[in-house]
């Protein structure tokens, strides 16, 4: 009773925190609270890959997306900030229909996944985890692996090229 | 010998028993357990920092022909709580223009991550809280995440000061994460695991800690480690002469005090992943048995803690363009080359 | 003892609402770098769909978090040289506020 129950307990206050978190991501007025909240869902949902066996994938979403991604997202608020004295509404016009709109999606969502039966499967998860992705990504990914360095080779140097001062 | 791993089972024992016999459901024993293991851990490590706080003092006084603290009992070792206790009931400072969330909660992230390191650190024989199978990882990742910390000091004090420092030092961080990273990767590579825990155990006697196969992986971690942690010669986003105190400028009592002991954290941190990975953890140089094996630890890390407060007096600070210019133009092609040497080994000699 | 009742549903559900939260951030936030932020929102939902996939589908195969550990990858390389560009953006019009840059050339 107590896994179940820890379990349980688990996933909801994470799912608590993600989704507490992504609320006060897109509505908060100040721009460097939105990146900080931001750093807390991203660390939440590793959380979640904690509760989903993926250690490896949990420990790489801290050391990239809170550790760099949000970081850059922090560096990019703190050099872009528009001094300006007068308040500015934070969400455009259309906020009340991109609501309904959204909520609109969320049930079709929640309709179309809800009942299907996917092919729920009893095997165990590899034992070593990093191990297994480490093999998959040298033999049976490793075309994609490839190609996902050249890409991040040329995000490297687009985004350096690109925000040089003349 | 004087092992604690059979005293602890032995208390946890009786402590858990005693519950039960009060009639405290099996959840909650296991939550209490849990507590009190988080409880035990912070004291440990905040224990091994107060005493580092004081023989930073006295080393530093020694080193620069003078005595150091000696008024507050012997040769001043009580010098550490003293200022505890007056930074605690020191006034807490905040200016009115201050962003009040993000500099309170700057000093709070910057502590806990300093400390989430410890779960997964074998202390001794059977003493970690959490042998993570992904143990290195979660710790680079951690470190990483105490960035987000300097950078909420920096903006939310609403100084130019802090914010360069704060910026300083994110940029300082960030830079030598990287050559870090890579040079654990070497180690990685030769012990096939990121546990902890076994990483210690295949080192078992002396010839075979991982430094003798790894000297330039261990050049690189211990180089960027230092600039990690923000200690000279890399000190630049702390110097006072350069900009007033960095991104601690606006802040005051206890959590100057949490900024302060995060740093000292950082660096056992340092001195525990370099004695866990390259000089045999717990290990004695004979084998498992010899010994306490949280004492051989202890002295290990000490000693390095010694080495990085041995650095701050001999080398002259970086400027801030030599730093950069440093991690990204030398230590960054150096870990490269590391990793190829490593690899054409693993591949000639296995 | 009780089996725990986290489902495939619970996470499905999970990613859903957040990829909703994404999705409204994008459609009515006016600061460029508060849409790239809700666009990682989104990222991170779908990446939580691909590890319940695989932990639900194919625990053995690892397909769920291969393809997700990419996601993280193309995701953090977008985010660089969206905030180059929007630092760029910054430079010339001296803000970023997205109802403001709609015109091409000035």
């Amino acid at each position: 009773m107590s896994d179940a129950f820890l379990t349980n307990l688990t996933f909801y206050v994470l799912s608590f925190c993600v989704i507490a978190g992504g609320i006060f991501v897109v509505s908060s007025r100040n721009l460097f609270h939105s990146a900080v909240f931001l750093v807390f869902t991203l660390f939440s949902v590793a959380g979640i890959f904690v509760m989903q066996h993926a250690y490896f994938l949990a420990a790489i979403q801290v050391l990239i997306y809170v550790g760099a991604v949000a970081m850059l997202m922090i560096f990019g608020v703190m050099l872009t900030t528009q001094l300006t004295n007068v308040r500015l509404r934070h969400v455009n016009e259309q906020a009340w229909p991109a609501f309904a709109v959204c909520l609109f999606f969320l049930g079709f969502l929640v309709y179309g996944l809800w009942d299907t039966p996917f092919k729920i499967s009893q095997a165990a998860a590899p034992a070593e985890v990093t191990r297994a992705i480490g093999t998959l990504l040298m033999t049976e990914y490793v075309l994609p692996f490839e190609v996902v360095s050249v890409l991040l080779l040329v995000a490297l140097i687009g985004a350096v090229v690109i925000a040089k001062k003349e | 010998m004087l092992e604690l791993r059979g005293l602890i089972d032995a208390i946890w024992g009786l402590i858990s028993g005693l519950l039960s016999g009060l009639g405290f459901s099996p959840n909650l024993i296991s939550l209490i357990g849990y507590a009190i293991i988080a409880a035990v851990l912070f004291g440990v490590v905040a224990l091994i920092v107060l005493f580092l706080v004081w023989w930073e003092r006295k080393v530093s006084a020694h080193m620069q022909d003078r005595l150091g603290p000696m008024r507050v009992g012997w040769h001043g070792v009580i010098q550490t709580i003293a200022d505890a206790l007056k930074l605690l009931q020191k006034e807490d400072i905040t200016p009115k223009a201050i962003d009040f969330p993000i500099h309170f909660w700057a000093p709070v992230i910057t502590f806990v991550a300093a400390f989430m390191v410890y779960v997964t650190v074998p202390f001794g024989k059977g003493l970690i809280v959490s042998d993570l199978s992904v143990g290195i990882l979660y710790i680079i990742a951690i470190t990483t995440f105490t960035v987000i910390g300097l950078l909420m000091a920096g903006w939310g004090s609403n100084n130019k000061y802090s914010l360069l420092g704060g910026f300083r030092s994110a940029a300082q961080v960030i830079s030598y994460e990287v050559p870090l990273t890579l040079a654990l990767l070497g180690v990685i590579m030769i012990a096939q695991t990121l546990s902890l825990g076994a990483i210690v155990t295949q080192q078992d006697t002396i010839f075979k800690w991982y430094v003798w196969r790894q000297p330039l992986g261990f050049a690189i971690f211990w180089i960027a480690a230092t600039a990690e942690c923000n200690r000279t010669p890399f000190d630049l986003p702390e110097a006072d002469s350069e900009l007033v105190a960095g991104f601690v400028t606006e802040y005051s009592g206890m959590k100057f005090a949490m900024f302060f002991l995060a740093e000292f954290v950082n660096m056992f941190t340092a001195s525990v992943i370099a004695v866990t990975l390259f000089f045999g953890g717990w290990m004695s140089p004979f084998g498992p048995d010899f010994g306490p094996s949280w004492l051989w630890f202890l002295g290990k890390t000490l000693f390095f803690v010694f080495v990085l407060m041995w650095f701050r007096w001999t080398y002259p600070r970086l400027r801030v363009d030599q730093l950069m210019g440093f991690a990204w133009k030398v230590l960054l092609p150096l870990a490269f080359l590391n990793i190829l040497l490593t690899g054409i080994g693993i591949y000639i000699f296995d | 003892m009780a089996e725990a009742t986290i489902s495939l549903n619970h996470y499905l559900m999970l990613s859903g609402i957040l990829f909703t939260i994404g999705v409204f951030g994008v459609l009515t936030r006016r600061n460029a770098i508060a849409i790239l932020m809700s666009v990682e929102l989104m990222f991170n939902a779908v990446n939580i769909t691909l590890v319940a996939f695989s932990d639900f589908v194919t625990p053995a195969a690892l397909t769920g978090q291969i393809i997700a550990l990419f996601t993280i990858v193309v995701a953090a390389a977008e985010a660089a040289v969206a905030l180059a560009v929007v630092l760029l953006i910054y430079r010339s019009f001296k803000g970023i506020n997205v109802d403001r840059i709609n015109f091409m050339k000035w």
